[in-house]
């Protein structure tokens, strides 16, 4: 059974039929209807785990069909072990993102749930996609849901924010365009991303190739500093947007550096090593501090996404195995973590439309288990032992460590500021006496809500207390991509 | 004399009499009969194009005054169906605004006559020929509306420049003939082969040759009559004008430059460069500041010109033509493509519009998603299609025209690839607003769609063309090339 195919095609065509049956008139049909596609779509990405062959980084669940003859363009997918977890996210936060919907939109409802399911088809498929240009075409296709998305359900600044994340992503990737066509054109006419890993080159080549490379997937990550499309899309864009845009989107620019910049241009990579530590750095600490002062919760949150995806391109360019795998899973915890934060940011927005920190105050007096879940995901953030947040944060300083003491030590700062940001949020919010009447009159969560929350609870703490079942897929693709990386692939 | 070459011209020519004739003993209220006649004749000439095309014989014909090949009839093939759409979507705006005379019909049907003529010219006076016929019957068209100030202001520009650029046209032509001796393409090519014959005159001659068919193409800077007459003339000559006509640019640029005048291409290359980067960056940076959606499409229009005019430069590299196939395949889909695009943009204009109301600001398009979310989805796959945005064709049209220039390995093409790269960002711009526009905002204007079943259906389709070809580009892609290899085969 052709799983990859399934996973993207599946919510991709649940969206097309919402949008041309759906309608306001029966609202609830049309939510129940989303509701079992994305179940039915994250149902079909589970075997890709369970069947996942551990031992293994050959591409795994292959399919292969021409696509575009003419430019040796092939449908081609498959999954590895850098790549099977994400398509797993995708799905998990789609259908989170659905249950997160249920009351809180209530208009073009249907364009709404089709919109984030074929948003969800089409980062499967970036993640899945072994053909440079099936890359290019799902990688720039989600600008086109996420665009509407921000646009028309965010808030009050929302068409400056979609006009400045589609411009700006769009930048970036067009240059990847001219790289991925002269790529074409140095390997004899094809579009195969794993011959293109085999492709020698010149340094030269190689550095136009990394930066080329380096400019759309670091928009997108983001890295310092370029990032300044994200505080705005985050802030504005509804609480669903958020959750995707952190959960997934910036991982693409991750992924990116590891399926395109480090395999195809290693020699580029190494030489340029340095300019990605200290742009990391700067992520860590500096937007760290940025992150300390900001007073609406949504950007003090996409600010510590940037410091958090700061350490997943420290890991990534320090080239050992600890490093680059704690980057992984960083960016995994980040999913769940992040995500989950602004969805408690979103329930608190449902109920009091403000996401000024100052516009709260003691909540946890009036929502008890709320604030539990909230502190919780907030202890995860800071990267509390235990918990998701620390295990990728924890491997990438040790490896790191072994590499250079002083940027680890640098790096390692992390845990004060992104401490002192979260937690100083979380006391102004949710501890101390009640503020005002807003808060005073909270009703605590419903169930829908308890239960969406709980879910991610239980998988922050489960990753955090036994991250072993996701290491041991990634184990032996980032032991093959490390190995592939340290040989020099310059043409004699 | 070998008269299958021509005829679908024949056929064409003898019903567009037929119509005229026809339409005399039609009263107005009947005038669907005279529409349907003139729909039935292009069907009738499509199918033969189609079966030609398939049949892939090149003949020369009337003294090689003529030649029938592939290129030719694929090129009429979309041609004739673009005329078809243009009118399907034309009807009903022409009625509400006493337009929908037999004129109309007859016409477009001569100026899609000019238009096949000069497909399948082989002969510098064909070319001329069919050109001015394309030309003057479009000059009517867009002045149809006589009594309305700014249609007879864009006719009278239109025609003046026009007249201007058949000028220049004709003035390097005759150049060429007398540097050449030969009025015969084949003729010229081979002459210029010999590679005795005077080297400024050719030069000369190209550059107005080059000029002429600028200004046919309304590349920069030979573009200013594109905006004034896109925005002037009524929707329905906008599209007669800003469709089918292109094709027709297109083709005689390849048959008279890479037909004709390969031998020169050193030169014309680096005027086609200078052109296309111009009309690049004006039409970008112009469409950015327009409020009118018309002259916004018209300005985007320089701006493809600009782009399609880059898949030609890279023919011939460093003397030798083997990536020849490729860059003019290249171009020619991009054509195709373009004129796709552009009947669904008009079309939809025209479905917006009313009696007495003219939806042609971009304004008029605020809050299309809830007046109809399906047709404001249409005009947002164009939106993204004109932007290169997959997974829309308008991206694999770029995709084809950047790689022709990558491919190459020549530095200054890759930079070139970068430059339009650059520039295509600036257009997603102004794309992007219309979709903004119709998605963002609230609508001011409440009337509910209407529009006739056939227009609508149409348009669907056309919106269902440019995904579908975006999801699956690879058959399209072929033809052209196909087409472009058979022409480089005689």
């Amino acid at each position: 059974m052709p799983l990859l195919s399934f996973s993207i095609w599946l919510p991709i065509f649940a969206g097309i039929l919402l949008l041309a049956f759906g309608s306001d008139r029966y609202v609830s049909a049309v939510r129940w209807f989303a509701l079992l596609a994305a179940f039915l779509s994250f149902l079909v990405t589970i075997p890709l785990v369970t069947g996942f062959d551990l031992t293994s980084a050959a591409p795994q669940f292959a399919e292969r069909h021409a696509w575009i003859a003419r430019f040796n363009v092939w449908y081609q997918l498959s999954v590895d072990g850098l790549s099977v977890w994400f398509v797993l996210l995708t799905a998990f936060t789609t259908l989170i993102v659905v249950v997160a919907a249920w009351k809180v939109i209530t208009e073009r409802v249907n364009q709404y749930m089709a919109a984030f399911l074929i948003l969800s088809g089409l980062l499967v498929g970036v993640f899945a996609a072994m053909d440079g240009l099936l890359f290019y075409v799902f990688f720039e296709a989600t600008l086109i849901p996420m665009y509407l998305i921000i646009g028309v359900w965010g808030g009050p600044r929302r068409v400056y924010a979609a006009f400045k994340f589609f411009l700006y992503t769009l930048a970036g990737s067009l240059l990847m365009l001219v790289a991925l066509i002269y790529l074409y054109y140095k390997s004899g006419g094809s579009f195969d991303i794993l011959a293109w890993h085999r492709l020698p080159l010149s340094l030269e080549a190689q550095g136009l190739l990394f930066f080329a490379f380096f400019f759309a997937f670091a928009v997108k990550v983001p890295m310092w500093p370029v990032h300044t499309w994200l505080p705005d899309a985050h802030v504005e864009a509804p609480t669903g947007g958020s959750v995707v845009l952190a959960a997934i989107m910036l991982k693409l620019g991750a992924y990116g550096f590891l399926r395109f910049s480090l395999p195809i241009a290693p020699d580029a990579a190494h030489k340029w090593a340095w300019l990605m530590v200290v742009l990391s750095l700067v992520a860590v600490v500096y937007i760290g501090l940025v992150a300390l002062v900001q007073r609406d919760m949504k950007k003090l949150v996409a600010y510590s996404s940037i410091a958090h995806m700061g350490f997943v391109t420290l890991g990534f360019f320090m080239f050992n195995e600890l490093t680059t795998m704690g980057g992984v899973v960083q960016m995994i915890s980040h999913g769940f973590v992040s995500g989950a934060m602004f969805l408690c940011i979103g329930v608190l927005y449902d109920r009091v439309h403000s996401r000024e920190i100052s516009a709260y105050g003691g909540v946890a007096n009036t929502m008890p288990n709320f604030a539990a879940f909230a502190v919780l995901f907030a202890m995860a953030n800071v990267g509390l032992p235990g918990t998701a947040g620390f295990v990728g944060e924890w491997m990438v300083i040790l490896g790191t460590v072994k590499v250079n003491f002083w940027i680890a030590a640098i790096a390692a700062s992390t845990m004060i500021w992104g401490a002192g940001y979260t937690l100083w949020m979380v006391k102004r919010v949710y501890f101390g006496p009640v503020a005002n009447h807003h808060v005073q009159e909270l009703k605590d969560l419903d169930a829908r809500e308890f239960g969406m929350l709980a879910v991610l609870a239980a998988a922050v703490l489960a990753m955090g207390l036994y991250p072993k079942p996701i290491t041991d897929v990634m184990h032996v693709s980032v032991d093959s991509l490390l190995r592939h990386v340290a040989i020099s692939k310059i043409a004699p | 004399m070998n008269w299958q070459a021509v005829y679908p011209e024949i056929v064409l020519l003898a019903m567009a009499c037929v119509v005229a004739l026809v339409d005399l003993w039609v009263p107005g209220k009947d005038r669907i009969v005279t529409y349907c006649l003139a729909q039935a004749s292009l069907f009738v000439v499509a199918g033969l194009q189609l079966w030609f095309f398939y049949a892939g014989f090149t003949l020369y014909s009337m003294q090689r005054m003529v030649v029938a090949d592939p290129m030719g009839h694929l090129l009429g093939l979309f041609a004739t169906l673009a005329m078809m759409v243009t009118l399907v979507y034309a009807r009903p705006y022409a009625a509400s605004r006493d337009m929908l005379k037999g004129e109309l019909f007859t016409l477009s049907m001569f100026s899609l006559l000019g238009i096949l003529v000069m497909l399948c010219a082989n002969n510098f006076l064909v070319v001329y020929l069919g050109l001015e016929l394309m030309s003057l019957s479009l000059y009517a068209l867009v002045a149809m509306r006589r009594d309305d100030i700014g249609a007879t202001e864009a006719a009278m520009k239109y025609f003046v420049l026009g007249a201007l650029a058949s000028g220049f046209l004709l003035y390097g032509l005759s150049m060429m003939y007398g540097a050449t001796g030969s009025l015969d393409i084949s003729g010229v090519f081979k002459a210029i082969a010999t590679g005795t014959i005077n080297r400024g005159v050719l030069i000369l001659g190209t550059v107005f040759v080059v000029s002429g068919l600028a200004f046919k193409l309304g590349a920069v800077p030979f573009h200013m009559w594109v905006p004034d007459v896109y925005q002037g003339a009524p929707t329905a000559a906008t599209l007669l004008v800003g469709g089918a006509p292109k094709l027709a640019a297109f083709a005689i640029t390849i048959r008279l430059l890479v037909e004709g005048m390969i031998g020169l291409a050193v030169d014309w290359q680096q005027m086609l460069v200078l052109i296309s980067v111009a009309s690049m960056v004006v039409g970008n940076l112009a469409a950015i500041a327009q409020t009118n959606l018309k002259r916004m499409l018209a300005y985007s229009t320089i701006a493809q010109v600009g782009f399609m005019l880059l898949g030609l430069c890279p023919g011939v590299v460093s003397g030798n033509t083997l990536s020849a196939v490729n860059a003019y395949s290249s171009a020619m889909f991009y054509i195709v493509v373009d004129v796709l695009t552009t009947l669904g943009t008009f079309g939809m204009i025209m479905l917006l519009s009313r009696a007495g109301h003219e939806a042609e600001r971009i304004d008029d398009f605020r809050g299309l998603a809830k007046r109809s979310p399906w047709f404001a989805g249409v005009m947002a796959v164009f939106m993204f299609s004109l932007a290169g945005i997959p997974p829309t064709v308008g991206f694999y049209a770029k995709l084809a025209v950047l790689q022709s220039l990558v491919t190459t390995n020549v530095g200054g093409y890759i930079w070139l690839a970068g430059v339009a790269v650059v520039l295509s960002l600036l257009g997603a711009y102004y794309y992007l607003r219309v979709v903004k526009v119709m998605y963002f905002d609230e609508p001011v204007d409440t009337h509910p769609i209407q529009g006739d079943l056939d227009v609508r259906v149409m348009l669907s389709l056309n919106g269902a063309a440019v995904l579908l070809l975006g999801i699956l580009p690879g058959g399209l892609m072929q033809l052209c090339a196909q087409a472009i290899v058979q022409m480089f085969a005689t």
